[in-house]
């Protein structure tokens, strides 16, 4: 099997395995077709390391003598070093783990060969189906359909099979302006709000070009969502001069004069290389502890990441702003609406839609806004911050989505079912995985693969029980609250969850959290208590009173 | 009285305002809105006002309070804002100490209850804890009339070798005369942390009585014959320091001393870096960037990681070499102090507790004379003396709070408190520049202590997350301090700005559970109390009975008469769970489309951000 070919060295022995913040330990790698384990043979403290391959995002060999030492960065950004003795083995382990991580093929994948040890309770690729997200929309509302029109993704190749469109577009309309946006993403539903009917669409850029091109299919679609006499607002992610350096490249905007009931609002969000470079330049900051005040404080600041990250928040903030408080519907896209657009639907939906902040909600939405949306995992989680090839497509889109969040849950700790570690748990799974969720482009891209069929879906994993148990908030107290988290400077703050991680020692923090749980344990049981022993006591007091009797 | 005042919003960018009418009492100035809220500005907080040049709407008045509230009003006529302005120049600097608040504050206390509550810290006491006098160290009464420094305590700790002679000596080889005296002792290491200023040394003057001095200091640890001399300012600095007649040891001339720099700046460096901060974070619509290199230029995290770094190495010498260290910087009362009650707060589990903290402040601020009058310009006085050194010390306790959020007994709450009262010259402890001012001032008899007025709302002041089990006696924090655990201090610079907070505060639930906690112990062991009593009544038999009905109790039972009489059966739940939802008034993006929804010009271009809209 072509595994065994890559893998030159199955096993070397003492091998000294080097992390921040722990001892030294010396042990045994092994090489496996989709995992690096490290064991130490020490008796009194036996532990084990799995990596998988796909997780490492670069490695890099040196020699000192016939001493080789491995440098592995891993995309979840933590990194590990391997000392290993003989020069020939240590050459052999690096080119293996650099075949083995570098897989082209999605096929040979991990989540292909991963046998899941855990009894299935619940299918997760069956979790969040559009249809049945759709009955719930039904019940309060009737002036939408689902579609069946991209059944074979022909019409829209990243778009889901089923999409929600207002009732009053046909499927021929939908076709026409298919062909004005750009990917064929015509706008399709992305969130109703209960609270006052209001609506929120995503689509990408209409291909106007430089000649102002209309389609009145298009004009329809968008106007059916308006009530009669209100006006909507189109959030373009896009700056009004790259909006309009799009058009000559047949992209473009909605114009004024054929849109007159839509008042356009572009916002800045970067995408691609700026994000990407802003990363690696973020994590090089937090990875260096040399740095004296001044170069972390220049540092963190030229990575310009704090600054995406109140972009994307401020944006999200007007769309749900404009939903909420104007009474107005909202169109969401930038060029191809798969990346800022999306970021932009999802944490708005966050903000107002309490649902959202539960842990199914939040599964459901980055099914929805994310998986189903077409935003393109494949191509932009293959490589993470110490990638050296540079590719255009990368960029840590969805991993700033999560630093959002992050920022709205450390300002409303108590209004999220779930907690910080389930966040981090998504990002690393987006990065690296033994589910097939992530895996894919597109809903097309998942099915021709057959994910569904031949692999695990990660919601199967993580709704068990016993998952679910990590993952909870102590102190979840739902709130059916709009929460407006504030975007100023002094309010956002670096992620340390993520991007410290692995460079200070977490041993204070990690025991303070567990305090809190046994604070909120110890209420519980109390409670519990009390009620127990008032049962009692009335029992008494009325047989009590029935002898007196 | 002036109505129809404005005060403007800190942050908006669109001037969103709230009319209403500004007094002017003896003590504070009050502006109550037309919803009825109140602020309330003690004059003493006052550190700025600025009268800005007239617009159409009216004159503005923008006033700079030490606690870092910012107020901007618009008063309609001009007269009125020159009178107000006028009255509060005045008013927010006395000339004289008996015009402080504190002089005049009734908290309708007796008077033995004053008396109380100025014992309630006891130096002597916290010597005697710390383990002093013992076989090397005693108490001086070379001070006892202040005769050898006026800015020192009467009473002082020194080797038990050190003559009177030698203190003299010393004394007179050192600035203000303030010489080597122990201001903290450990007793496990049997080193010491001992401060004083600088030398008299010039280029090449000795002090035989001096470099005695010291080497008493060092004697008197068993442990570690070595000793570390820390001078905690910058070499440079220290070096100029030489031609006015000062400077720093000679290790040539002190047997057993090891030399260190640490380099933390001075008053007047520190007070332009907080200024430099303060202007960046009071600009409207603040980019990130912007933020970040203004955080960077004002080097404000740069200095409190410069005086934390300092306190580490303290540390080390005394717990891992078990060597005592003198400390001093060019008066000793500034840094000095800061890095002395630092170490000590590091070494001794004591000052992380609420009671702890107070005798802290007492010994190594108050007593050793921190001049807080000064520094805080409680008094019309040099501009240039006023310094955040106090502020500082409280800045690097909050972050090590946040790295051992375990370690401490009192939270972020204590610190601001503390911060707001070194301000308000409400109490006597602050008052004055040293004990023998607030001695002459008589402020125990005319003045309250502010700690018994904390510790009577100490619940406020509880970290629920408090472990004392976990940090023993003596146990050592070792802070990392690498530059990226020191975070900008958002509820100090922005605490009246409630809407750069988070919304929701995971420490109020928990310190809230933790109290209901206790309510709910207290209630079982009632509630068992009448059960016990009512089975003591009535036998065994229906004991048993009782243990099986009670097993499998259904949620919805029928209530029994008095079931009802105890609700709510969780005392106090809905009040501290309410959620806080938000607005999106208090948030700037807000004004994007509340400004696009009054008119409808064809391009607005927006203040805020890089946001443009096209209509």
């Amino acid at each position: 099997m072509e595994f065994a070919e890559l893998i030159k060295t199955p096993r070397a022995d003492n091998v000294v395995l080097h992390r921040p913040f722990h001892a030294a330990v010396e042990g045994t790698l092994c090489l496996t077709g989709h995992h690096l384990i490290f064991s130490s043979r020490s008796r009194d403290n036996a532990e084990e390391l799995w990596l998988l391959h796909c997780n490492i995002d670069s490695s890099e060999k040196r020699f000192v003598g016939s001493l080789g030492t491995i440098t592995i960065k891993c995309k979840d950004l933590r990194i590990i070093q391997l000392d290993i003795p003989g020069m020939e083995e240590c050459l052999n382990v690096a080119s293996s783990i650099e075949a083995l991580s570098t897989l082209d093929s999605v096929t040979l994948m991990y989540p292909f060969f991963y046998r899941p040890m855990f009894e299935l309770v619940e299918d997760g690729w069956c979790s969040f189906l559009p249809d049945k997200e759709f009955e719930q929309l039904s019940s309060v509302t009737d002036e939408w359909r689902l579609s069946c029109i991209n059944r074979d993704f022909s019409v829209c190749p990243s778009y889901p099979a089923v999409v929600v469109v207002p009732k009053s577009i046909n499927d021929e309309e939908l076709r026409r302006v298919a062909m004005f946006r750009q990917g064929s993403r015509f706008p399709v539903l992305s969130y109703y709000h209960r609270k006052n009917g209001m609506v929120m669409m995503r689509s990408s850029q209409p291909l106007t070009g430089t000649n102002g091109r209309r389609c009145k299919e298009d004009e329809k679609l968008i106007n059916a969502t308006l009530r009669p006499g209100k006006r909507g607002f189109i959030i373009d992610t896009r700056s009004l001069n790259v909006a309009q350096q799009a058009r000559a490249k047949g992209g473009g905007f909605e114009q004024e004069v054929h849109y007159p009931q839509w008042r356009r609002i572009h916002k800045g969000i970067e995408r691609f290389n700026i994000l990407q470079e802003s990363l690696i330049k973020l994590v090089e900051a937090c990875n260096d502890q040399s740095h004296n005040m001044d170069r972390w404080l220049s540092k963190l600041e030229a990575s310009n990441w704090m600054t995406h990250v109140k972009e994307i928040l401020t944006t999200a903030c007007l769309a749900a702003q404009c939903i909420d408080r104007e009474g107005a519907s909202v169109l969401v896209h930038g060029s191809e609406g798969t990346d800022s657009t999306l970021q932009v639907t999802s944490l708005a939906q966050i903000i107002l839609d309490p649902r959202c902040r539960t842990i199914r909600g939040f599964e459901s939405l980055v099914v929805r806004e994310w998986l189903q949306a077409g935003h393109p995992f494949q191509q932009r989680c293959a490589q993470s911050a110490y990638s050296n090839s540079k590719q255009k497509w990368e960029a840590p889109v969805f991993l700033l989505f999560l630093d959002c969040v992050w920022q709205i849950l450390r300002q409303f700790p108590c209004s999220f079912e779930f907690n910080e570690q389930f966040l981090i748990m998504l990002f690393e799974h987006a990065y690296a995985s033994q589910f097939g969720t992530f895996l894919g482009n597109n809903e097309n891209e998942r099915a021709k693969l057959k994910l569904p069929q031949k692999t695990m879906s990660l919601w199967s994993w993580v709704n068990r029980t016993e998952e679910m148990n990590r993952f909870k908030n102590p102190i979840y107290e739902a709130n059916s609250l709009v929460i407006w988290p504030a975007v100023a400077p002094q309010s956002l703050q670096l992620w340390a969850g993520v991007f410290l991680r692995w460079n200070r020692p977490s041993k204070y923090l990690d025991e303070a959290q567990e305090e809190m749980v046994r604070i909120i344990k110890y209420n519980k049981e109390l409670q519990d208590k009390v009620k127990v022993l008032r049962r009692h006591l009335a029992e008494l007091e009325e047989d009590e009173g029935m002898r007196e009797n | 009285q002036v109505e129809q005042v404005k005060l403007l919003d800190r942050f908006s960018t669109s001037n969103k305002s709230v009319t209403g009418t500004l007094y002017l009492t003896a003590t504070h100035l009050l502006f109550i809105d037309s919803s009825q809220r109140e602020t309330w500005i003690l004059h003493h907080h006052i550190a700025a006002v600025e009268k800005l040049a007239l617009t159409t709407s009216g004159c503005p008045l923008v006033i700079q309070c030490k606690n870092f509230r910012v107020v901007h009003f618009v008063v309609p006529r001009e007269r009125d804002c020159h009178d107000i302005y006028n009255s509060l120049l005045q008013l927010s600097k006395p000339a004289k100490y008996e015009e402080l608040y504190a002089f005049s504050y009734n908290p309708k206390q007796n008077e033995s209850e004053q008396v109380k509550g100025w014992q309630l810290i006891d130096l002597a006491e916290e010597y005697k804890r710390m383990g002093v006098p013992n076989a090397y160290w005693q108490l001086s009464d070379a001070n006892r009339d202040y005769k050898i420094c006026e800015t020192y305590p009467r009473e002082l700790y020194v080797p038990r070798t050190a003559s009177k002679p030698i203190i003299v000596g010393s004394s007179k080889f050192r600035s203000k005369g303030r010489f080597p005296v122990l201001s903290y002792y450990h007793k496990n290491k049997e080193a010491a942390i001992c401060r004083c200023s600088q030398p008299l040394s010039g280029f090449s003057a000795r002090c035989l009585e001096d470099e005695h001095m010291l080497q008493a200091i060092s004697k008197a640890n068993p442990s570690n014959r070595y000793m570390y001399v820390m001078d905690t300012r910058p070499k440079l600095n220290a070096m100029a320091n030489r031609a006015a007649g000062k400077g720093y040891e000679n290790e040539d001339n002190y047997s057993n001393i090891r030399f260190q720099f640490v380099g933390i700046e001075n008053i007047h460096v520190m007070r332009s870096s907080l200024q430099k901060l303060l202007e960046v974070i009071g600009t409207r619509g603040l980019s990130v960037s912007d933020f970040l290199s203004g955080l960077e230029t004002s080097g404000w995290l740069r200095h409190v990681k410069a005086v934390m770094d300092a306190a580490v190495f303290l540390v080390k010498a005394i717990a891992v070499e078990s060597a005592s260290v003198l400390v001093h910087c060019s008066d000793g009362w500034d840094r000095t102090s800061q890095v002395c009650s630092l170490g000590a707060l590091l070494l001794d589990s004591y000052y992380r507790t609420i009671k702890g903290f107070m005798v802290l402040i007492e010994k190594d601020w108050i007593s050793f004379g921190h001049k807080f009058s000064d520094r805080c310009g409680q008094l019309d006085g040099d501009p240039k003396e006023i310094s955040p050194v106090f502020t500082q010390f409280l800045e690097c306790v909050w972050n090590l709070t946040e790295q051992f959020p375990q370690a401490f007994e009192y939270n972020e709450a204590f610190l601001l408190q503390i911060h707001e009262h070194v301000h308000s010259c409400q109490f006597g402890n602050f008052l004055g520049n040293c004990q023998k001012e607030r001695e002459e001032l008589k402020v125990k008899e005319k003045t309250y202590s502010l700690w018994p007025f904390l510790l009577a709302e100490q619940k406020k002041y509880e970290n629920p997350l408090y472990n004392p089990d976990g940090f023993p006696e003596l146990t050592l924090l070792e802070p990392n301090t690498v530059a990226f655990n020191f975070k900008f201090w958002t509820s100090m610079y922005h605490q009246f700005d409630r809407s750069m907070h988070p919304r929701q505060s995971v420490f109020n639930v928990l310190m809230n559970l933790k109290e209901q906690n206790k309510q709910l112990e207290e209630h079982i062991k009632e509630l068992e109390a009448k059960i016990r009593q009512r089975n003591g009544q009535s036998g065994d038999v229906l004991v048993k009975e009782h243990q099986q009905s009670a097993h499998p109790a259904p949620v919805a039972l029928k209530t029994p008469p008095c079931f009802k009489k105890e609700q709510p059966p969780i005392p106090g739940n809905d009040a501290v769970r309410t959620i806080e939802g938000s607005n999106t008034a208090d948030n700037r993006y807000s004004e994007l489309v509340s400004e696009f929804s009054k008119a409808e010009p064809a391009v607005v271009s927006l203040e805020y951000g890089v946001a443009r809209m096209t209509c």
